[in-house]
């Protein structure tokens, strides 16, 4: 038995070509856009000697290919190891480029294929609407929710249904199968993959997480091959992982402070969102930096018009030119439902928010006026943020908003046919509607009032004055969405309508124990959580995404494809590597 | 009945039999008292409420209330959050029981509206479900924790607590 395992691990090790754990960035059958910089970075298990290593492209000195000299590092911070670098190379050819990094006996051998561009763009403008964990069971309920049903037919249609392509998305991180909103935008932002956590860097070894091998973003691309105005609007913090992806470089999505920074680098035209915590020096009450930089006055100083509520945004964007931030919040922004309906949440704090239709009609107004065209991204967080503390009734009805954002899209394509439309989510989460909930039904047993296959029959919202979200969301038969994960926590089998739902507070363990809150909500029932105690809420799931798109380039989006493949279809419609021959 | 009850709450499980007697003899001799003068000398009471007179976009003002308490004795009712580390003086006082950075991956993330609170000697954990009231010094300004690099503005130094 022995013997026949050593044999196994020897043909395991031939089928790698390494006899160790050296590790090459960009990642094997890494796709890299012609032209575009990004750091190299080999990482050997041990120690080695600088004479000792050779790093080829090709066959030929990467050095020589990549027309920089390559940097030995003896022993990385903190790592008793060897490593090299050389940052900002490029590739301009497009091409299968093989990799092979050597150390005395050690090799590791990669593979990157370099991908030029249509000539010309196809597209102008593009619009890339994103909701964050927007799943199938969120569109499923928002189309309920906000269209009805009758008889096993939909009564309406939302404006996500009518794209005319699509393809499933795998969301996997490069380091694990569940995933992640940083390296999943990352991904769509860059055409390269990564670690859970990572925007626009392969997650290297060392601790430093400002210091890991760079890829460029489509937010840089932009401004590097052309002259195309760059919107980025989310209802989360605008430094928060999925707005940050746009342009960011780090191992920490949680390096919010240094990503406010980054932001202002790349200057975005319009740049709506909530996070002005991050925003402030710390002798600021409100502040969440650890450093006295106002990048309010440094955004200022840079051009921007500040817009700080919903009227203000209204003027702002109807100047003529100029760039815009707009922050409305000091952290996340609030829900639609308690925004525009139930009042609670932070409203009564930041009454003056706008929404996510208000966000993308100011963006839209601002940017079109770019001669060179735009690219706008639009994020539906709220989706998300209500999916993991399992608060369904504010995840679906962030779900519409976010559909009439796409609305919003939509109609501005009807007029500008040159703008590429594309949505779609960046993971999902594991949510299932099962039924209905039956307050009708008799007793007190609120477990007893899900009606499961016929017994669920239709729910009873109303839409009386045709906003197109439901009138309200604790009608007498409604939706049962349920989660498929979690923390231990309370199920009341209603809407909460004093404030988003909290499901797991942590005790002294650090474990998430069910908030007591819910206890004694009439007919709430314990459910024993089934992911590890140190887990707050419901996690992602790592199913695919459902992509759809309308307009010049949409056809590219097919099948099944990785998040990194998006990239390339984007950066294809905007003819980003317009190939040479 | 309720006239009673308020007393206290404010007193919390500290009462001594002195203090029940007052609260029993302020309530029966209501009518013909000012209202709570049998307290003029203890820790004032505040609320996360109290804490800011104005909220917004570009930061937060503290109350009248904090800047005229600012360096007395103060009381304030809430929950206590995990500790940071293990090896933390302090503790992150909420006005609702947290799920800590609910929404991240990563790092902490805290509501606008907290407290640290600095206690005077050590004290077991309580639950993070049970509100408590923690009594101490406020303090006023931007401070970061020496070990943990945590910024404060609002503090309760010199502190301890008991169940609400």
């Amino acid at each position: 038995m022995r013997g026949f395992l050593a044999i196994l691990t020897a043909t395991t090790c031939l089928a790698t070509t390494a006899a160790g754990a050296t590790t090459v960035f960009p990642l094997d059958r890494a796709t890299i856009l012609a032209g575009s910089p990004f750091d190299m970075k080999v990482e050997f298990d041990k120690v080695v000697a600088e004479g000792d290593v050779t790093v080829t492209i090709n066959g030929k000195p990467a050095a020589d290919v990549l027309g920089k000299p390559v940097t030995f590092i003896e022993k990385e911070e903190g790592v008793e190891a060897s490593a090299v670098r050389l940052d900002a190379a490029s590739l301009a050819e497009p091409g299968d480029y093989t990799v092979e990094a050597k150390a005395g006996g050690e090799t590791k051998t990669v593979t990157w294929t370099v991908f030029g561009t249509s000539a010309e763009p196809k597209a102008k403008n593009v619009i890339f609407l994103l909701g964050d964990g927007l799943s199938v069971a969120h569109r499923t309920a928002a189309r309920i929710m906000s269209k009805g049903m009758t008889e096993g037919k939909a009564n309406g249609r939302l404006n996500m249904d009518d794209l005319d392509h699509m393809a499933f998305i795998g969301t996997s991180a490069t380091d694990a199968v569940d995933t992640d909103s940083a390296n999943t935008m990352s991904a769509y932002m860059t055409g390269h993959k990564t670690a859970v956590n990572a925007i626009g860097v392969y997650a290297d070894r060392t601790k430093d997480s400002l210091d890991d091998p760079k890829v460029e973003t489509l937010g840089e691309a932009l401004r590097r091959t052309g002259k195309k105005a760059i919107g980025i609007v989310s209802p989360a913090e605008v430094e928060d992982a999925t707005p940050a992806a746009v342009v960011a470089h780090t191992r920490k999505r949680a390096d919010k402070a240094e990503i406010v920074g980054m932001l202002l680098d790349v200057k975005p035209e319009v740049l709506l969102g909530g996070g002005s915590a991050y925003f402030l020096g710390k002798d600021t009450p409100g502040s969440k930096r650890k450093d006295d930089k106002n990048y309010i006055d440094l955004f200022k100083e840079a051009g921007y018009t500040l817009a700080t509520s919903k009227a203000e945004l209204g003027t702002a964007a109807g100047t003529n030119g100029g760039h815009i931030l707009g922050l409305f919040h000091t952290g996340n922004m609030d829900s639609t439902l308690d925004r525009d309906f139930l009042k609670k949440g932070t409203v009564g704090k930041f009454p003056d928010q706008p929404g996510l239709v208000e966000m993308t009609e100011a963006a839209l107004a601002r940017l079109s006026k770019n001669p060179d065209g735009f690219f706008l991204m639009v994020e539906g967080a709220n989706i998300d943020k209500m999916s993991h503390p399992l608060d369904w009734d504010r995840a679906v009805v962030d779900t519409i908003e976010f559909d009439q954002a796409v609305g919003v899209a939509r109609e501005f394509q009807k007029s500008h046919p040159d703008t590429l439309v594309v949505v779609t989510g960046d993971h999902t989460h594991g949510v299932s509607i099962i039924g209905t909930v039956d307050d009708e039904k008799p007793g007190a047993d609120m477990r007893e009032k899900v009606g499961t296959y016929a017994a669920a029959g239709f729910p009873n919202y109303t839409d009386e004055n045709k906003d197109g979200y439901p009138d309200k969301v604790d009608v007498s038969r409604r939706l049962f969405l349920a989660a498929n994960n979690g923390p231990d926590h309370y199920e009341t089998f209603r809407p909460k309508l004093d404030g988003p739902f909290v499901p797991a507070i942590q005790n002294e363990k650090k474990e998430y124990v069910a908030n007591e809150a819910y206890k004694d909500v009439p007919g709430a029932v314990l459910v024993q959580g089934n992911i590890p105690r140190e887990g707050d809420s419901g996690v992602h799931s790592a199913d695919d995404v459902v992509l759809q798109a309308s307009g010049p380039g949409a056809e590219e989006f097919k099948g099944y494809m990785e998040e990194s493949d998006v990239y390339r279809v984007l950066a294809d419609a905007l003819s980003l590597a317009p190939s040479t021959n | 009945m309720s006239q009673l009850s308020t007393p206290f709450q404010r007193s919390g499980s500290r009462l001594t039999r002195r203090e029940m007697l007052l609260g029993l003899w302020a309530a029966a001799a209501l009518p013909l008292l000012p209202p709570r003068s049998s307290y003029a000398a203890a820790a004032a009471e505040i609320t996360f409420d109290e804490l800011y007179g104005s909220v917004g976009v570009l930061g937060l003002t503290f109350s009248d209330k904090v800047k005229q308490l600012k360096g007395s004795e103060v009381t304030m009712k809430g929950f206590m959050a995990p500790p940071l580390k293990a090896e933390a003086a302090f503790f992150v006082l909420t006005e609702i029981p947290m799920a800590l950075c609910p929404f991240c991956s990563s790092d902490a993330d805290w509501p606008d509206n907290i407290v640290v609170v600095y206690l005077d000697a050590a004290q077991t954990f309580e639950q993070a479900n049970r509100l408590i009231e923690v009594t101490g010094r406020l303090e006023v300004g931007s401070w970061t924790d020496p070990e943990t690099g945590f910024v404060s503005l609002l503090r309760i130094v010199g502190a301890s607590f008991d169940a609400a």
